[in-house]
């Protein structure tokens, strides 16, 4: 029992499960999805799927299994969109060019990596693992043509012994946010020359009491510095001044979505947020809740400093609970999946089902009435079949299959992240493989 | 009055009114990697002083001295007259340890009215929890007296100074707030004194602001520890910095 991180024989399978991932280029030029270890790309601009080039291909042939393990985070650079990062339990983090979609660097992580940020200038890519220490790459150092591995990322921060579980460039990237499991989120002055350590903390935002699970942040031009949004297992979703930890709103998310009631299970009664994705000016924050089919639409008034609920746009008919969000700055369009990697009991090795919102965007919103989000039919999407083909790996998919699949994601995504309390019997015989003891053996 | 209370509870000697550290025997190491169930403040402002100090009551008055690892209380107890105006606490891990600290604490304060009221101990993790009780800039001083040196490489990710801990600690000490380190161990010593010297937000006092500062003397000779180290004759490492401005960008 040296380290509570070590994966375990006993361990819970759920664990192991890998939620889908979506990310969408800033300009809308292209979409990707990571299901298990497979990433998908499709090319909104051409209409057409996007065959992943990668080095370390010597023989040409085209593969899309080009990590080894599940992907546990995916992401574009932020202003232009040329970079792509894709990362996860294979030790390592492959940078993308997205007008090649080559893979220009692969670097080698010495522990599976749970998220990954881009500067918004684009000269660095950061990376943490799952023992809270966070690297930096200078992407500089990368040529374009001969993709170079084996390259190391520089420690620049570290939380101790805490999976950081959502990393994130403030607006003019003077500071980077790591969020934790341990309910913290530290603020850090991110250096102009990154690459001897990030060591002046800026702040930490307290106030979750349960693991954060995602970040956003919101700006306009009366505030470019921003404010920071952050979702969490505790069923809140919160607003914050990063610059000085100082925590301006908490939105029940959980109570408001109408989980009040108590069936006597814990876990029931409070739904932790999954994902945010927020529009640059705050105008509209979408989050999905654990066990919500479908996903809650906040507001935030970035002058008042203040987060309200708008509504909750609920899907009926199927059971689509999504694992990630994602949008262009450009386009009113949010992406969503539901997608579970290794489903049980299934043929199916992995599933991913894509949705889309139009009308996420800016609107004078003066009742709830006249906010005209809607979730598109598959046929009004952009790409229509061919996206759905390609990011889902099929066109059409089982209810039944779905439904497991939403149980599946339900109980997964907050046990990845809540840490697991043995009682005292158990505790004994998890130690047996224990080889520090000074004792005569049992 | 004393004789009555020590007979109800033993662990109390019948003629100091002092907890018996027999009583709160405890294994010199701890897992520092492991999530005890103790409870922690969401924020520093959730943190409760009048529990602690419960004869202050200036609201604003805030903690300034913190003893990372105070094990059985030693330089709290010295420090506490020395500064009697200042609030101070003791972090330690160990349950036992923590209770023989709280116990000695009371003690103390029964047996010299309207002393000892500035000093408390609270049982945390503080590798994992420092922001948790002080907010920024907060701390005068930080003490880590003989912490543990975890010998083997594999385990020097959990020594309590390390690159990555000290911004913790450069964040919660206010810009010319000190650190002070001792050990009897010369590797953890230069281990120290090189993580501190590399970090940025540190600088080393000249050796004539050691000799000017009271506390650095205390370093030895006011903990259990200390005491053992100089009955044995060991030598002692020390490495006592300051909290500086970060570098201009």
């Amino acid at each position: 029992m040296e380290d509570p991180n070590i994966d375990d024989g006993d361990q819970n399978r759920e664990t192991e499960i890998a939620p889908a991932l979506i990310a969408v280029h800033p300009a809308h030029q292209s979409v990707a999805v990571a299901v298990g270890s497979d990433l998908r790309v499709f090319n909104l601009q051409e209409g057409c799927a996007v065959t992943l080039g990668d080095s370390d291909d010597l023989d040409g042939k085209s593969s899309t299994n080009v990590h080894k393990d599940s992907i546990r985070a995916i992401r574009y650079g932020a202003n232009n969109g040329t970079l792509f990062v894709s990362a996860g339990d294979d030790k390592l983090v492959k940078i993308w060019a997205t007008t090649t979609w080559r893979c220009i660097s692969t670097v080698v992580s010495e522990k599976k990596v749970s998220a990954v940020a881009i500067s918004s200038d684009g000269l660095f890519v950061c990376f943490a693992d799952k023992f809270g220490v966070v690297y930096v790459v200078d992407t500089q150092g990368i040529s374009g043509e001969q993709g170079s591995t084996n390259e190391k990322g520089i420690p620049i921060l570290s939380h101790y012994c805490s999976i950081i579980t959502s990393l994130e460039f403030s607006p003019d990237s003077r500071f980077i946010i790591s969020a934790d499991r341990d309910f913290k989120i530290r603020v850090s002055v991110f250096p102009k020359n990154p690459l001897h350590g990030a060591h002046e903390i800026q702040s930490f935002c307290l106030g979750h009491t349960e693991f954060v699970s995602c970040l956003a942040f919101v700006f306009g031009q009366d505030y470019p510095q921003g404010l920071l949004i952050s979702g969490s297992g505790d069923s809140t979703v919160r607003l914050w001044d990063f610059t000085c930890g100082a925590l301006l709103d908490t939105c029940a998310v959980g109570t408001e979505a109408g989980y009040l009631e108590t069936d006597g299970k814990e876990g029931e009664c409070r739904p932790a947020v999954t994902d945010l994705c927020a529009t640059k000016d705050g105008s509209l924050v979408a989050v999905a809740l654990q066990s919500l089919p479908g996903i809650m639409l906040l507001s935030c008034d970035i002058s008042a400093r203040t987060l309200s609920v708008l509504k909750v746009v609920s899907i009926s008919e199927d059971p689509f609970i999504p694992t990630s969000l994602g949008s262009g700055s450009l386009k009113q369009f949010l992406w969503m999946v539901m997608g579970v990697s290794s489903l049980q009991g299934s043929d199916l090795a992995s599933l991913a089902r894509v949705r889309v919102l139009s009308g996420f965007s800016k609107s004078n919103i003066a009742t709830l009435e006249e906010h005209k989000a809607s979730l598109l039919d598959d046929k009004d999407i952009p790409g229509r079949e061919l996206v759905l083909q390609k990011l889902q790996g099929t066109l059409s998919i089982e209810k039944e299959v779905l439904s497991s699949a939403a149980e599946a994601v339900k109980t997964a995504m907050r046990n990845l992240l809540i840490k697991k309390h043995y009682p005292v019997e158990k505790r004994e015989y998890r130690k047996r493989g224990r080889n520090d003891r000074k004792n005569k053996h049992r | 009055m004393m004789e009555h209370e020590s007979n109800v509870n033993p662990t109390l000697s019948k003629s100091t009114g002092l907890p018996r550290k027999r009583f709160y025997r405890a294994r010199a190491h701890s897992n520092p990697l492991s999530d005890s169930h103790f409870p922690v403040p969401v924020a520093p402002s959730q943190f409760d002083y009048s529990s602690h100090y419960p004869q202050i009551s200036n609201d604003s008055k805030k903690i300034e001295f913190a003893d990372i690892g105070c094990g059985f209380g030693g330089l709290l107890i010295s420090l506490s007259t020395l500064f009697p105006a200042t609030l101070m606490i003791g972090m330690e891990l160990r349950d036992k340890v923590t209770e023989y600290v709280k116990e000695r604490i009371l003690a103390l304060r029964t047996g010299n009215p309207g002393q000892y009221q500035n000093i408390s101990v609270v049982r945390t993790n503080s590798m994992k929890y420092i922001p948790n009780y002080f907010e920024k800039g907060q701390l005068k001083k930080m003490f880590f007296l003989f912490p543990d040196p975890h010998f083997k490489e594999k385990n020097h990710r959990r020594r309590v100074i390390s690159p990555y801990l000290l911004d913790e600690y450069a964040y919660a000490l206010a810009v010319g707030g000190i650190i002070y380190t001792i050990t009897d161990v010369e590797e953890l010593g230069e281990w120290m004194k090189s993580c501190l010297e590399r970090h940025p937000l540190f600088e080393p006092l000249i050796v004539q602001e050691l000799e000017d500062d009271p506390v650095v003397k205390l370093l030895s000779t006011a903990t259990e520890e200390g005491q053992k180290v100089a009955r044995n004759g060991g030598q002692t490492y020390q490495a006592v910095y300051r909290r500086r401005t970060g570098p201009i960008e």
